[in-house]
């Protein structure tokens, strides 16, 4: 079981409150949790991952375990914790804007 | 009882205001989508419970955001715009290529005869189509793969497609304006185009007859009227009689001719509105007064309406989509600021009042007029 923070604009959308926790087939990385998010929340397609490229939005960032998991690859195993659903993997709205 | 909805989209939400025919209490629904930009809200001519949304982020894109019961609840619907095969590039703001990219949609234009069919206009310039509610969007490329599109350039607000008029008379026709394209026609419901740009003048176009390349703000039509046209350019009040094929100056009068909306009323095809703004380097209202432009007739002369609007030390702007009429007797017509204030007037402009003064800044105004 993944836990998944998503942002407040996010957490609207999709009509959760809190965390989210999802049952990912195989590794967890990102793209098999947010393959999972998106298949329980068809809202959210588009609104993390550009449809057309399929990837993160620029505004849109992954952190976890302390770290910004941004930049790993969609397919990059997560951290173990996160795997093992100790610790959530927390999908974030940059700051940015006004 | 007759009454209206005044559909307003802003920075941070969309809000539905509603009023019986009077016109003069108000109840104020919303923030709708709250802290998300509401680029437009427009109901189904054919079902006015059926309403469309824009909704968009920079953080989180673009959603479209459906209403069955007019405004009281919502559902997210498609959104998914992919532009059909290769979407090949637009010039630059320097002028290099640019590939097209989608942004947002700017404009929802729902069907006058059904209320599941809806036209969206996005940016970068390009015409979508949902016949199932919004649920699914195909694209009509042939406004995009005009051939002059690779010569297409963004005005400063994005390349957006921002207007859409559908013909009431003439089955298939229907309009498009792009920031700065130009305006557009299509006689077959939108499968081909054709630029409709003869006779406007734009600074910075070396080409006085140049085809595309200007910055068509807003068209407005009168549905009893329609091959009569009326364009805010960035520069210049045009009117054309001839369903675009041809315009003409009628700035007359004004003392700007630089604005962004453009109306007509809903019983006299003749009288239009307009919102002058000092220039393109000042966003702002001459002399500090938000004043009205009417003309009874058909354009040239014109008249301010200033009752019951700030007449010092008013600094707002009033942007393309954020003027509309309704259709009561007494024509009502609405506008909203970019300081947050949405002006109502129920006697064709004589006298204003503010509906709500504190709004976020707003980027569209509808009105429907409810029986």
């Amino acid at each position: 079981m993944i836990r998944v923070v998503l942002p407040a604009h996010l957490r609207t959308l999709a009509k959760v409150d809190g965390e989210v926790e999802l049952d990912v087939t195989g590794d967890a990385t990102q793209r098999s949790v947010l393959d999972a998010l998106e298949t329980r929340y068809p809202v959210l397609r588009g609104t993390i991952r550009d449809y057309r490229t399929g990837q993160r939005r620029a505004f849109v960032r992954f952190f976890a375990c302390e770290q910004d998991l941004s930049h790993e690859q969609p397919d990059a195993p997560l951290p173990s914790a996160v795997a093992m659903g100790t610790e959530p993997l927390l999908i974030v709205g940059a700051m940015a804007g006004g | 009882m007759s009454g209206v909805r005044v559909l307003v989209g802003t920075r941070k939400g969309a809000f539905v205001l509603t009023s019986d025919g009077k016109r003069e209490q108000w109840d104020i629904s919303g923030p709708h989508f709250g802290g998300w930009e509401i680029y437009h809200v427009k109901g189904s001519p054919a079902d006015p419970e059926r309403l469309y949304a824009s909704q968009s982020s920079g953080w989180f894109g673009q959603l479209i955001q459906r209403s069955d019961d007019g405004g009281t609840t919502w559902e997210p619907v498609g959104n998914q715009f992919s532009y059909q095969g290769v979407p090949g590039t637009h010039q630059w703001y320097d002028g290099t290529p640019h590939p097209w990219e989608f942004a947002r949609v700017w404009h929802l234009e729902p069907s006058l005869h059904d209320p599941d069919m809806v036209y969206a206009g996005v940016e970068d310039a390009g015409l979508f189509r949902s016949a199932d509610g919004g649920k699914e969007w195909q694209e009509l490329p042939g406004l995009r793969c005009h051939g002059s599109g690779p010569s297409w350039q963004p005005g400063a607000g994005g390349m957006c497609l921002h207007t859409i008029l559908l013909d009431p008379g003439e089955p298939g026709r229907m309009f498009a304006a792009i920031s700065a394209a130009g305006a557009f026609r299509s006689d077959d419901a939108g499968e081909t185009w054709q630029p409709v740009n003869r006779g406007l003048q734009s600074e910075g176009i070396p080409d006085g007859d140049a085809e595309v390349g200007h910055c068509v703000h807003r068209l407005a039509m009168h549905p009893s009227r329609p091959e009569v046209l009326y364009m805010q350019k960035h520069w210049d009040v045009m009117r054309s009689d001839d369903a675009g094929d041809s315009w003409h100056e009628v700035s007359g009068n004004l003392p700007s001719d630089f604005g962004f909306p453009i109306d007509v009323h809903a019983h006299e095809p003749d009288t239009i509105y307009v919102v002058p703004i000092t220039s393109d380097s000042e966003h702002f209202p001459p002399e500090g007064k938000l004043r009205v432009y009417r003309s009874r007739t058909g354009g040239d002369e014109w008249e301010p309406l200033t009752r019951g609007l700030p007449q010092a030390h008013c600094y707002v702007n009033v942007l393309r989509d954020a003027m509309a009429v309704d259709s009561l007797d007494s024509c009502g017509v609405y506008f909203g600021t970019t300081g947050g204030q949405v002006y109502a007037s129920a006697d064709a402009g004589d006298n204003w009042a503010p509906i709500v003064r504190d709004l976020p800044a707003v980027l569209s105004v509808e009105v429907q007029t409810l029986s």
